[in-house]
């Protein structure tokens, strides 16, 4: 699923513009990997700074895990690529019946 | 030379069998397997109906009575129905979407392997002790409460033999995504493999619920957890919803590759196009979909509440809508066709009026507030079986007689087989349809007996009448494959003469390869295009080349032995027997030792060279 497209059989061009495609992509990498350093940080300073209650900060720190599982999916495993519509309908497909099953948990059973 | 035309002694075929990753071969393991566990559920089956023929009657005790029960709902749904359908689905699938194998062979033997030995494990419970009397249910206050082993064999079998369906479902659904013959687009799959995917879309959901539920229970029970204990804090709804958000996807488990059959059934013998194909998808997704959001309705007395229960009764009568357009484009499909009245197409005959009934009081229980009065009575048994004695079971018996030919090469007998189907479909109305009434008169389901003079002796004696033309039926079915078996007369590609699909362009059996090049499809029903162009096979999509094939391996049989064996000590230690534990632990070393085994030792496989294939081809095997 390694984009095959790439190949437009000119080795010239193909080079170019895998050289650029890499560098590209890289980008995104180092600035999604700073990012989720810098919002590991934030859920720690959530925790170490006194003031928030716990009301606050357990749905705070939950936001930013989601936030970093979408950054891990999509730039370091690959998920924007293209052919990987397969991977991500069934990965939405177990978040939406895991959320409901969670949601009746929460209102029918629990509260 | 090639190796598959010799012939081999019983202990060769026995090793053969046993260290089999072939597709087709795993197919006649599931096949076989299953069949045996199909009459072991149904001997326990016409144990119930002689218990409930006469009044008072006490063939069976009221704690057996619960036990087989439990057995017979528990063994037909995991160890008959499941396995019969992986069956169909090994050995059809791969064939029709123009593959060699599925994407892993070797899972799909560790696959076959735990169902069956947590199956074996199950029915063991039989000689040790006693079987698990909580139903098939097995709801928590009364599971944790039942004494002796029981329940326990319920766990730890059901979870071994979970494990292995778990794997089968990722095993076709990575073989349908990623090996599909070229020009095999998804809106040109056969309906069958359509629903085979939906279907192990589904098991990838559903089964992760039972398998936390088995565990919760497994602690409750053998490792002093109290997760269903309100007494202790817990909550035993819990077990209830995780139940049955497996347990609704669960019925469409087995219903879905159903409706697949039938439709392949419905075109091949209607001469025609599916009608409406697209939509026939279509409401097979939908179907799949809507599973998960209607488990509730199997516990409207909980006491969810009239909010909860409104919600799930609504979507719970969505589901008609998908399914009532199947219903239409199957009758479509049949409407102005050449229609021959085969074995098979018997049974999808019947299946419409029969599902039809089934889906109505199904929306009749819908209605929440009715369920009220529906709840704990026959009424829920007999719309119980009407949907999967007459969508699945008739769906299993007629995709034997449709498919034997492809899996053995042999025709069943069409007399024996429509004698099967006619004893079959009486009885099966006459025990079912009265029990509608049963239920309204107030007949509770789960009851060993009943007095006289309550108004119920009459029909139940109709009942467990009917339930013998029913074995009679299954019984004229096994004489029909023994018949056929020893006759062995060999059919050739396509039997029936009406094959649309893939797998009627190859030999029955098809040749351990599969497909010597792979075809090149042009079209919903490939095979009837190059048909009606007067071709009379398939166009390669490939030239000839070597073929790269999976060695055989023992290993799957082993990893799966080795939880077996650790299941057994994993039970007995909450007796504190001295031996429980290192039995446990020397199961778990062999199923462990075996997975290292596999891991470190590089097996690349085979390839058939492109000579042996073309040696074939002066012997006339054709491919």
């Amino acid at each position: 699923m390694a984009n095959p497209q790439l190949n437009s059989g000119n080795p010239r061009v193909d080079i170019e513009y895998r050289r650029r495609k890499n560098a590209e992509e890289m980008r995104y990498q180092v600035v999604s990997f700073a990012l989720m350093i810098f919002l590991t940080l934030i859920a720690f300073a959530a925790v170490a700074i006194k003031g928030f209650t716990s009301w606050f900060t357990v749905p705070f720190i939950i936001l930013l895990a989601v936030v970093q599982v979408i950054f891990q999916l999509y730039y370091f495993m690959h998920m924007s690529h293209k052919g990987h519509e397969a991977p991500s309908l069934f990965l939405y497909s177990g978040v939406l019946v895991g959320a409901i099953a969670i949601l009746a948990f929460s209102t029918i059973i629990w509260w | 030379m090639s190796t598959y035309a010799q012939k081999k002694g019983f202990g060769a075929t026995l090793w053969d069998f046993l260290t089999t990753v072939d597709h087709k071969k795993i197919a006649i393991l599931y096949l076989i397997a299953g069949g045996l566990f199909f009459l072991v559920g149904g001997l326990e089956a016409v144990f119930i109906r002689i218990q409930l023929a006469v009044p008072n009657n006490d063939f069976v005790s009221a704690g057996l009575f619960n036990e087989i029960i439990t057995m017979h709902g528990t063994t037909m749904i995991f160890l008959a129905a499941m396995p019969l359908i992986f069956a169909f689905m090994n050995a059809v699938m791969p064939l029709q979407i123009g593959a060699r194998d599925v994407a892993f062979p070797f899972v799909n033997a560790v696959s076959f392997w735990l169902f069956f030995f947590g199956g074996v494990f199950l029915n063991l419970s039989w000689f040790l002790g006693g079987a698990p009397d909580a139903g098939w249910t097995s709801y928590a206050s009364l599971a944790i409460a039942s004494k002796g082993h029981g329940v326990d064999f319920y766990i730890l079998g059901l979870q071994i033999s979970g494990f292995g369906t778990l794997m089968g479902g990722i095993n076709f659904l990575v073989t349908i995504i990623n090996m599909r013959a070229p020009g095999m687009t998804y809106m040109r799959m056969p309906l069958f493999t359509w629903s085979t995917f939906v279907t192990s879309a589904l098991i990838l959901f559903a089964f992760p619920p039972l398998t936390v539920g088995l565990v919760l229970m497994m602690f409750d029970r053998m490792f002093g957890a109290h997760f269903f204990e309100a007494a202790m804090g817990g909550n035993t709804i819990i077990w209830e919803h995780l139940f049955w958000i497996f347990g609704h996807p669960e019925v469409y488990i087995l219903i879905l590759p159903a409706f697949g059959i039938f439709s392949e059934i419905f075109s091949m013998f209607s001469r025609k196009r599916l009608f409406g194909y697209s939509s026939m998808v279509f409401a097979t997704v939908l179907i799949g979909f809507l599973g998960f959001m209607v488990w509730a309705h199997h516990m409207f007395t909980t006491g969810l509440g009239p909010v909860a229960n409104a919600i799930f009764a609504v979507a719970t009568m969505a589901i008609g809508v998908p399914t009532g357009i199947k219903i239409f484009n199957w009758l479509f499909t049949m409407w102005g066709g050449s229609v021959k009245f085969t074995t098979p197409m018997h049974y999808a005959f019947a299946f419409i009026p029969t599902f039809v009934a089934g889906g109505v009081t199904g929306v009749m229980l819908a209605a929440a507030a009715a369920d009220y009065q529906y709840h704990d009575t026959y009424f829920v048994v007999a719309h119980f079986h009407y949907v999967i004695v007459g969508g699945v079971v008739f769906a299993l018996l007629a995709g034997t007689h449709l498919y034997w030919p492809k899996m053995f090469g042999t025709m069943l007998n069409e007399t024996l087989g429509k004698i099967t189907f006619w004893t079959f479909f009486i009885g099966f109305h006459m025990t079912f349809f009265i029990q509608h009434f049963l239920g309204l008169w107030g007949m509770p389901r789960r009851v060993f007996t009943y007095l006289p003079g309550q108004g119920f002796e009459t029909a139940n004696a109709v009942s467990s009448f009917g339930a013998a033309f029913m074995s009679v039926g299954v019984i004229v079915m096994l004489i029909n494959i023994i018949v056929t078996s020893v006759k062995n007369v060999k059919v050739g590609n396509d039997p029936w003469g009406d094959g649309r699909t893939l797998e009627w362009a190859i030999p029955s059996p098809p040749p351990f390869y599969n497909f010597k090049q792979l075809p090149l499809v042009r079209g919903l029903d490939a095979y009837w295009i190059e048909k009606m162009e007067g071709k009379k096979g398939m166009t390669p999509a490939e030239p000839l080349g070597d073929i790269h094939m999976p060695n055989s391996s023992f290993l799957p049989f082993i990893m799966s032995l080795g939880l077996f064996i650790a299941a057994f000590g994993a039970m007995y230690h909450v007796d504190k027997v001295s031996w429980a534990l290192p039995v446990m632990i020397l199961g778990l070393l062999i199923t462990f030792g075996a997975m290292f085994t596999r891991s470190v030792k590089d097996d690349h496989g085979f390839h058939i060279h492109k000579e042996e294939l073309m040696d074939d081809d002066d012997k006339g095997v054709k491919a």
